[in-house]
């Protein structure tokens, strides 16, 4: 396989993001499945090759009607759906099928998962040791290593609200954001302590939103309606179990995101320099900071003076999460099909707020409270 | 089985479930000493307890008392832990690093839950707390410990 070989063809978000009543998860999955069809100028007719999470995926290929002869449902956390893009890749590589929906709807705040399945059931390792002391609340389980980093790195609090202030700029530019207006680190530093040193600007919305990707081969991806996403490489890798950061081998250091940074790179054979967009999955602040460094865009502890110098806000020289990020945007629970579709509208040139001259979009992923990762490179070209 | 007239009572479903692979951690905890696994070809103590090591891959494991001797790796003070507890107020979420070795999620009770007072590296012990109808572990510093 080379860089380029495959390529995404179809993608949509739901019609409506943020707060949808009354829709259940399957529901968003299903209108935006339908919509990135619409998107690709396809019918179930044409799809061969399906993948969800948090459902049945038989569930979901009856109610599209749809009979796959190849079919996945890795489920591993918020990334899933970006796991499922490099398995889709696999699959069609192996000639299992040609072209490949990804689906993902997830109402978050509305019906609050109404059918959906999900980590953390009875007898699981979380459930056994970890969740209790949590309440299983996000930002209790993801934020456990930031004051490990603010002590080995000096880190501020006000370095931490840095990056919600530079993604907010982003997303005053964006009217599908839910949070569109300005704010300042003063703002953040003044919203109301959920886990300290995590305040409530520096965690992600609750939010409903579906999405849904379609690839298949760069030879037919040119007949297509929308210009071609190509898929110039992709990584992936585990590390602490699903609900249990504590599994987390080196926190400062994370292998699993190296890992997964360093097959993307490799596969794509593009270095840090040739990246032109950026998106890191921000469920809470740190999120960034860790993906900066484990990714090697910088070295281990200056990721957040990276930020909060301005490098990633509108006009620095490494844009990054421009939907306004999970914090500004929206983020359902599992965001990484939303941050794959803010990559790929970038990669179109039809983004809210377009960042100019993309050859090479990187996006990066996490499932759990740090047990997964993967890492997608994107572009508009196919390398000769 | 639930039925018409009949009262359904919904467990917590944060009370933990053992099962048999954990069940000698949670007999342990009941007992008030902290019993976890390590391997008896690579000696390498790991959490959570179970049947295979990840260390060595061997299956050859035992169970044994650890010493209850710990340090504070990281932490968060959550602002709305579960009711469930015997306090009231933020709790410290904690990773904390047994003297044997792993790591593990648990909660530092004891000491103000403060910045100040939860200082990383302090030395803790093992404690047992009430939550809900159960035991589980968690750790306060050992200056303060109760022998």
């Amino acid at each position: 396989m080379r860089p380029g070989d495959f390529a995404i063809v179809g993608a949509a978000e739901s019609d409506e993001i943020g707060t949808v009543p009354d829709t259940t998860s399957m529901g968003l999955l299903l209108n935006a499945a339908g919509n990135a069809l619409e998107d690709a100028g396809l019918t179930a007719a044409d799809i061969d090759g399906i993948t969800t999470g948090y459902f049945e995926v038989s569930d979901v290929s009856r109610q599209l009607g749809i009979f796959p002869k190849w079919a996945d449902n890795t489920v591993v956390g918020g990334c899933s759906w970006m796991f499922q893009l490099r398995n889709a890749i696999a699959a069609l590589n192996a000639g299992y099928c040609e072209t490949v929906l990804i689906t993902y709807g997830e109402s978050g705040k509305s019906t609050r998962r109404l059918g959906q399945s999900g980590g953390g059931g009875k007898g699981s390792m979380g459930q056994q040791f970890d969740m209790l002391y949590a309440a299983a609340a996000p930002p209790a389980l993801f934020g456990l290593p930031i004051v490990r980093y603010m002590r080995e790195y000096g880190l501020t609090e006000e370095q931490l609200a840095s990056g919600p202030v530079a993604q907010r700029e982003w997303a005053t530019m964006n009217p599908r954001a839910t949070l569109q207006e300005p704010t300042t680190i003063q703002e953040v530093l003044d919203s109301p302590m959920i886990a300290w040193p995590l305040r409530r600007a520096m965690c992600c919305l609750v939010s409903d939103a579906g999405g849904a990707i379609i690839v298949t081969s760069a030879d037919r991806a040119k007949d297509f309606p929308k210009p071609p996403v190509y898929v110039l490489g992709s990584g992936g890798g585990l590390e602490a179990g699903i609900m249990s950061p504590a599994g987390v081998r080196e926190p400062l250091r994370p292998e699993f995101i190296r890992t997964s940074g360093e097959a993307a790179f490799s596969a794509a054979g593009i270095s840090h320099d040739d990246v032109d967009h950026l998106m890191i999955y921000d469920a809470f602040a740190h999120n960034p900071i860790f993906g900066l460094e484990g990714l090697g865009f910088v070295d281990y502890g200056d990721a957040a003076s990276f930020i909060s110098e301005g490098n990633t806000r509108p006009g620095g020289r490494l844009p990054m999460n421009t939907n306004g990020g999970g914090m500004s945007y929206a983020h359902t629970g599992a965001y990484g099909m939303l941050c794959m579709l803010e990559s790929v509208r970038q990669v179109r040139g039809e983004a809210a707020a377009q960042v100019d001259d993309i050859d090479v979009a990187v996006c990066h992923g996490w499932g759990g409270f740090w047990s997964a990762c993967s890492t997608l490179v994107f572009a508009p070209e196919r390398p000769s | 089985m639930g039925g018409l007239g009949t009262v359904s009572v919904v467990a917590n479903p944060f009370v933990p479930v053992p099962t048999p692979e954990t069940q000698p951690y949670w007999d342990g905890i009941a007992d008030r000493r902290l019993r976890i696994t390590r391997c008896v070809d690579c000696a390498d103590a790991f959490f959570p307890p179970g049947p295979f090591c990840p260390h060595c891959s061997s299956q050859n494991i035992e169970w044994f008392e650890a010493s209850g001797d710990a340090t504070l790796y990281s932490y968060v003070i959550h602002q709305r832990p579960l009711k469930n507890w015997d306090t009231e107020g933020p709790r410290s979420v904690a990773i904390v690093e047994l003297a044997e070795g792993p790591r593990l999620v648990s909660s530092v009770v004891g000491c103000d839950q403060t910045p100040e007072a939860l200082r990383l590296d302090m030395a803790l012990k093992a404690t047992f707390v009430p939550f809900d109808e159960t035991t589980v572990l968690c750790f306060e510093p050992a200056e303060g410990a109760k022998r």
